[in-house]
C-alpha cells in the first residue's frame, strides 16, 4: 500500500492543497478505517480527481477546486447521496478485478444499470433504468486505474446524473479472501428531481449497492446469483 | 452491600501475618492478590476455573436462587460474593493465602504488579474465551482499564487488528498509542456500521464486552431482592451486549467480562442464533493468568502501570472515586497509597 | 402438483400450484418422495416468524428422487435417489469452506432483510419465510433445489425413506446440540423437551460419550420415547417436580454439565413469567416466549455449556444473564450445519447404531397435511413426528 501512496506522491505537484488531498489518497488506498468519515464535509469527486494521475489525467483535475466549490454552492453537499460498501470474497484480486474492469459485466450483478459499453481505455458510455419505463445516460471517465487494487471513475462534465466513486480490491487477512469496498457519491444537479434520483439509485441506496455488491460475490464465488424469481407457490 | 463494608478488590502488599496452615508465604513476602478468593482444593479450582469456586463464599445460599448455583467469593463485593472485607486499606485478610496471593517477582514496582490483580488478568481471560486465530479482527467495548488491557491481551494472543469502541477521548487514544488499536467513538458513528465497513463487510470475529452494568446505584443486592419479589423489572442495561451480538460475525464468538448480575430485557436472542454465535462469560480465573502475566512483566514485555493517570492517598478515596465515575480530569485508573 | 401453502397463521392448505422450475445453473428438480413437519414449521404456523406471505409452499424435511437437473451440475443424475438438507448452501464461500454450511453468505436471495434484522445474513432455508430465502419448502409433490450439486446427498442402496429422511434435519439437529455440549467422560446432559429434536439429542449424546442423559418435558408418551426408545437415563416431569430443582439433587448438587435447549421459542411454562411472556408475545412486545431457556441457564452447573438448538427469531426478555455470567457458562447455538453431519451420521444409520424411524408415529398422505399440523401442535393422539408419504 505505502508504494501506491508513494508512486502517486512523485506524479503530484507539491502543493499544500494536493498534499493533504494526497494524505486523503493514501488513507483512502490503504486505510482500514470508514472512507466517508474521513472525507467529512469534502466531496469525494473533488479528492479522487485532485489526485488522479500516473497518465491518466483528468480534465477536472486541474479544476477541482472550483468544481468542489460549485457542487457545494449549487447543492450544499448535504444532498449528495454517498454510500460506502464492503463486502469480502473468496477470490483473489486479479481476478476480481478483471471482471469488474470490463465495465459490460457490471449489468450482470447491478440491477439499476442496463447496459454500458466501452469506448475507449478510458471513456465508457452507461445507460440505467429510471421510472416510467425511463432511461438515463452518461458518459463516465476512468480517472485512476491501479491494476488489482483500484478503479476510480467520475462522470464527465454535463452528465445528467453527476457521479464519481471507487472500488478498491484489497486482501482480507489470513485465508479470508479479498475485500472488495465500493465508494461512490451521487451530486444532485440544480433543478434536477430529487425524488427521481432516489427512485434511480434505490430508496436505500446504501441497500442498493449492497445488494450490488453482493450478487457481485455470488456470481464471483458460486458463479451464479440466488434467486426465487418465477419458482412455485401458491395463487 | 450494607453500610460499613469495605470496599475495594484490587491490591498488592506486603505480608505482615500468616495462618499456621500457610504453606508458600512469609512475614515481608510482597504479593499481588486475586480478587477471587478461591480454595485451591475443590473441582473447579483444580481445573483452574477459580472464580467458581465451591467452597469459598460463606454466603452462597444467597446466590442460589439467583444463580442456581454459588460462585467464589469476591474481596468487597457484596455479601452476594461472601460479604469479604474489601482492600481500600491499611490491611486486608486473604483466606486460602497459599493459593491467593502471589509472590511478585524482584524488579516490578506496585504500579507495575497491582493490574495483575484484577484488571489485566480479565482483560487476558476476554481475549483467551475468544480463541484468536490468525487472522481475526477483535472488537472491543469499552476503553477503561480493563478495556486497555483486552485490547493488549488480543493483540498477545496473536489477533491481527483489534478495533477499540468508547466515547471518552483520551480513553480512546490511550487504546491507539499504548496498544495500537483502531478505535471508534460510539458517539460519533455507529458502531456496528463502523465495524461493518471495517472489517470487510464480514464483521469482527470476536466481539469483547469490557463495559459491564456500569455501577449505577443498583447493587447486586438490589438484584437479590428482585428475584425473591418474582420475576417484575430488569436492572441491567444491555445496550453492549445487544450491540455485539449484532456486530459480531456469523459464526463469531462474544466473549463477556463486563460484569452482570439480574436479568437482561430485549436481547436480540433472534440474531445470535441466526448467527450462530458462542457467548463466553464469566468472573475472571485470576489465579490462572496472573502468574504469566507476572512473567511477561519481569521479562519486561509488558509495563502494565500505563493505565494509570492518577495516584492519591487512601484519604482521598472519596474524591477519587468522584473523579474516576465522573471520568474527570482525563481520570482512566487511580491508585491509592494508603 | 399439490403443496401445503401458508395463508395465515394456523392456516395451511394443499394447493395446486405450478410445477418448480429451474432458475440457475446449479438447481436440480426433485420428485418428494418423503416429506416431515417439524416443530420448526409450528413457529410459522402459530405465525411467529415474520416476512411469511400467502401462498408461500412449507416445508424443509424432505426427500425424494432427481427428476432433471440445471447445466451445472455434474456430479448427479437423473433418477438419484437423494436426501435435500434444510439449509441451503453454495460450497463455495468462506462459510461453507469452513463447515459453517448454515452461516452460508450466497444462498439468501433476501439477504438485506436478515442484515436488517440480525446484523448479518445467514442461509436461505427451504419454506421458511422471506427472512430466510423465501424459498418454495418441500411439503409439495416437487421442489426445486438450488446449489443441488453440494446440497443434495445420495441415498446408499438397501435404506428405506423412513431411515434416511431425518438426515434431512432433526437428526443432524440433535447430533449438532449434543456435539456443542463439548460432552467429556462422566458428563451429565440435560435435555428440555422430548420432541422429535429432543430425541435425537438424547440419542445423539450417548453417541458422543455422555454418560447419563435427563430428559425433561410434560407429556407421558413423549417421557416414555425418551426412555425407551432414546434410552435417556431418567425423565422428568416438569408439571409434576421442578426441574432445576430435581436436577441439583439427581447430580449430586452439581447440576448438569451442560443443558441443551430443544424448546425453542414456544416454551410452555408453569410461573408467573410464563404468562407474563404469553401476554407480551401476544401484543408482540417481546417475539419469543423464552421459558425453557430461562430454567436452562438457571439449572445449568458452574462452567457449563447451554445448547440452543431450539429455534428463537427476535427478541427476548428477562433473560437471567447474571446467572449466566457468574457461572461462567459457554451459550453455544445456530441452525444446524446439516452438509457436515450427513457422512457420519449415515454410517451411523448404516452400522445399525441407530435407526432414527423410531420417532415417526404418523404417516400420512398429503391431503391430510393441515388436519395433521393441528394434530402435531397440540401433541394430540400420541403425536411425535408425522410423515407425509408422496
Ligand atoms: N469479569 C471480571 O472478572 C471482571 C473483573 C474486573 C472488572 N470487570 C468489569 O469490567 C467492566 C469494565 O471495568 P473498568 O474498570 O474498565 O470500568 P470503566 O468504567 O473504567 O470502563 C468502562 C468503559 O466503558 C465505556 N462505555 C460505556 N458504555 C459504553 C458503550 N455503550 N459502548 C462502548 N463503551 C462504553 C465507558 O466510557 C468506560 O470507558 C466493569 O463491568 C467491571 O465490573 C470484570
Ligand atoms: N437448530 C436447528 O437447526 C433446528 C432444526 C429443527 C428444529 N429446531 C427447533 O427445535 C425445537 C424443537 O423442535 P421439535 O420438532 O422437537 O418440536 P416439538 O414442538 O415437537 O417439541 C418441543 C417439545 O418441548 C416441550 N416443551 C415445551 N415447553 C417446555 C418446557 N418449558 N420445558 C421442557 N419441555 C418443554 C414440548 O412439550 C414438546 O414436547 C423447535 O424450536 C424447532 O424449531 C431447530
Ligand atoms: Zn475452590
Ligand atoms: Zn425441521
Ligand atoms: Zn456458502
Amino acid at each position: 500500500m505505502e508504494t501506491e501512496a508513494g508512486k502517486i506522491n512523485q506524479s503530484q505537484a507539491e502543493t499544500d492543497e494536493t498534499i493533504s488531498d494526497k494524505e486523503r489518497w493514501a488513507s483512502i488506498v490503504g486505510g482500514s478505517a470508514m472512507v466517508l468519515m474521513g472525507l467529512q464535509q469534502r466531496s469525494l469527486r473533488g479528492i479522487l480527481t485532485a489526485i488522479a494521475g500516473g497518465g491518466l489525467a483528468y480534465h477536472g483535475a486541474t479544476a477541482d477546486k472550483s468544481l468542489q466549490d460549485k457542487v457545494v454552492d449549487a447543492t450544499g453537499i448535504n444532498k449528495a447521496i454517498r454510500v460506502e460498501k464492503t463486502v469480502t470474497i473468496d477470490k483473489s484480486a486479479e481476478e476480481l478485478y478483471n471482471y469488474w474492469h470490463n465495465f459490460e459485466n457490471l449489468p450482470n450483478f447491478m440491477k439499476h444499470v442496463k447496459s454500458v459499453q466501452v469506448l475507449d481505455m478510458r471513456r465508457s458510455h452507461w445507460v440505467a433504468n429510471a421510472p416510467l419505463g425511463q432511461t438515463i445516460e452518461w458518459d463516465a471517465d476512468i480517472i485512476n486505474d491501479q491494476p488489482n487494487q483500484l478503479i476510480a471513475w467520475a462522470s464527465e462534465e454535463g452528465a445528467q446524473v453527476d457521479n464519481s466513486g471507487f472500488v478498491r480490491f484489497s486482501p482480507a487477512p489470513s485465508d479470508r479472501g479479498t475485500e472488495v469496498k465500493v465508494v461512490m457519491e451521487y451530486n444532485v444537479p440544480g433543478g434536477m428531481v430529487t425524488a427521481a434520483i432516489a427512485k434511480l439509485f434505490g430508496e436505500e441506496p446504501e441497500q442498493q449497492i449492497g445488494d450490488e455488491l453482493r450478487r457481485f460475490k455470488q456470481l464471483m464465488e458460486t458463479g451464479e446469483i440466488a434467486t426465487t424469481e418465477g419458482q412455485s407457490r401458491g395463487q | 452491600m450494607m453500610p460499613g463494608d469495605i470496599i475495594g478488590h484490587e491490591f498488592v502488599g506486603e505480608i505482615v501475618e500468616t495462618g499456621r496452615e500457610v504453606k508458600t508465604l512469609k512475614k515481608g513476602d510482597r504479593v499481588v492478590v486475586s480478587s477471587m478468593i478461591s480454595c485451591g482444593q475443590c473441582r473447579y479450582c483444580k481445573h483452574q476455573e477459580w472464580s467458581l469456586c465451591d467452597n469459598s463464599n460463606p454466603k452462597g445460599a444467597l446466590q442460589e436462587p439467583l444463580f442456581g448455583f454459588s460462585t467464589s467469593g469476591i474481596y468487597g463485593y457484596s455479601h452476594l460474593f461472601g460479604g469479604y472485607a474489601g482492600a481500600q486499606a491499611e490491611y486486608v485478610r486473604i483466606p486460602y493465602a497459599d493459593y491467593g496471593a502471589i509472590k511478585i517477582p524482584e524488579g516490578l514496582t506496585d504500579e507495575q504488579a497491582l493490574p495483575i490483580s484484577d484488571a489485566f488478568p480479565t482483560g487476558l481471560m476476554g481475549a483467551d474465551l475468544c480463541n484468536i486465530k490468525r487472522g481475526d479482527i477483535v472488537a472491543v467495548w469499552g476503553c477503561g482499564p480493563v478495556g486497555q488491557f483486552t485490547i493488549r491481551s488480543a493483540y498477545m494472543l496473536g489477533a491481527e487488528r483489534v478495533i477499540a469502541i468508547d466515547r471518552v477521548p483520551e480513553r480512546l487514544k490511550m487504546a491507539r498509542e499504548q496498544s495500537g488499536a483502531d478505535t471508534i467513538n460510539y458517539e460519533e458513528v455507529g458502531a456496528g456500521e463502523a465495524l461493518k465497513e471495517m472489517t470487510g463487510g464480514r464483521g469482527p470475529d470476536a466481539c469483547i464486552d469490557a463495559v459491564g452494568l456500569e455501577a449505577h446505584g443498583m447493587g447486586f443486592m438490589g438484584a437479590y431482592d428482585e428475584v425473591k419479589q418474582a420475576v417484575k423489572l430488569s436492572i441491567d442495561r444491555p445496550y453492549v451486549i445487544r450491540q455485539m451480538i449484532l456486530a459480531c460475525r456469523k459464526g463469531g464468538t462474544l466473549s463477556i467480562m463486563g460484569v452482570y448480575a439480574g436479568f437482561l430485557d430485549k436481547m436480540p436472542m433472534g440474531a445470535a442464533f441466526s448467527k450462530g454465535l458462542t457467548l463466553k462469560m464469566g468472573q475472571m480465573f485470576g489465579q490462572k493468568y496472573i502468574p504469566m502475566l507476572l512473567d511477561r512483566a519481569v521479562k519486561g514485555e509488558i509495563d502494565p502501570s500505563y493505565v494509570f493517570t492518577h495516584q492519591m492517598p487512601l484519604d482521598q478515596a472519596k474524591q477519587a472515586y468522584e473523579t474516576f465515575k465522573h471520568k474527570k480530569d482525563n481520570c482512566i485508573k487511580v491508585v491509592l497509597k494508603p | 402438483m399439490k403443496a401445503v401453502c401458508w395463508r395465515g397463521a394456523k392456516d395451511v392448505r394443499v394447493e395446486n400450484v405450478p410445477d418448480p422450475k429451474i432458475l440457475n445453473p446449479r438447481d436440480a428438480i426433485v420428485k418428494i418422495t418423503s416429506t416431515a413437519i417439524c416443530g420448526s414449521d409450528l413457529h410459522l404456523y402459530d405465525g411467529f416468524i415474520p416476512s411469511m406471505m400467502s401462498g408461500d409452499i412449507m416445508g424443509h424435511e424432505f426427500m425424494g428422487e432427481i427428476v432433471e437437473l440445471g447445466t451445472g451440475v455434474k456430479n448427479l443424475s437423473i433418477g438419484d435417489r437423494v436426501i435435500v438438507p434444510f439449509t441451503i448452501s453454495c460450497g463455495s464461500c468462506y462459510s461453507c469452506k469452513t463447515a459453517q454450511w448454515s452461516l452460508c453468505d450466497n444462498s439468501n436471495p433476501n439477504a438485506f432483510m436478515a442484515e436488517a434484522l440480525y446484523g448479518y445474513s445467514a442461509a436461505g432455508l427451504f419454506g421458511y419465510s422471506h427472512i430466510f430465502g423465501g424459498y418454495a419448502g418441500g411439503q409439495a409433490e416437487y421442489a426445486r433445489v438450488p446449489f443441488a450439486d453440494v446440497g443434495l446427498y445420495k441415498v446408499p442402496e438397501g435404506l428405506t425413506d423412513d431411515q434416511v429422511l431425518f438426515l434431512s434435519d432433526i437428526f443432524p439437529t440433535g447430533y449438532m446440540a449434543a456435539e456443542n455440549c463439548n460432552i467429556k467422560p462422566g458428563d451429565t446432559v440435560a435435555i428440555w423437551g422430548c420432541g422429535p429434536v429432543g430425541q435425537f439429542a438424547i440419542r445423539s449424546a450417548f453417541l458422543l460419550g455422555a454418560e447419563r442423559v435427563i430428559a425433561i418435558d410434560r407429556f407421558p408418551d413423549r417421557l416414555k420415547m425418551a426412555k425407551e426408545q432414546a434410552g435417556a437415563t431418567e425423565v422428568i416431569n416438569y408439571e409434576e417436580v421442578d426441574a432445576g430443582e430435581a436436577l441439583k439433587e439427581m447430580t449430586g448438587g452439581r447440576g448438569p454439565d451442560s443443558c441443551i435447549d430443544a424448546v425453542g421459542m414456544e416454551a410452555h411454562g408453569t410461573g408467573p413469567d410464563y404468562l407474563y411472556d404469553k401476554a407480551k408475545q401476544a401484543v408482540r412486545l417481546e417475539t419469543d416466549r423464552p421459558t425453557a431457556l430461562r430454567q436452562v441457564i438457571v439449572a445449568c452447573g458452574k462452567g457449563g455449556t447451554v445448547s440452543i438448538p431450539g429455534v428463537y427469531g427476535g427478541i427476548l426478555d428477562k433473560i437471567p444473564f447474571g446467572a449466566a455470567f457468574n457461572k461462567g457458562l459457554t451459550m453455544k447455538m445456530g441452525q444446524t450445519h446439516v452438509h457436515k453431519y450427513l457422512d457420519p451420521l449415515m454410517k451411523h444409520i448404516q452400522n445399525g447404531d441407530i435407526d432414527p424411524s423410531f420417532v415417526i408415529t404418523h404417516r400420512i398422505s398429503i391431503d391430510d397435511a393441515p388436519q395433521a399440523y393441528e394434530t402435531f401442535k397440540h401433541k394430540k393422539d400420541n403425536c411425535i413426528k408425522v410423515v407425509i408419504k408422496l
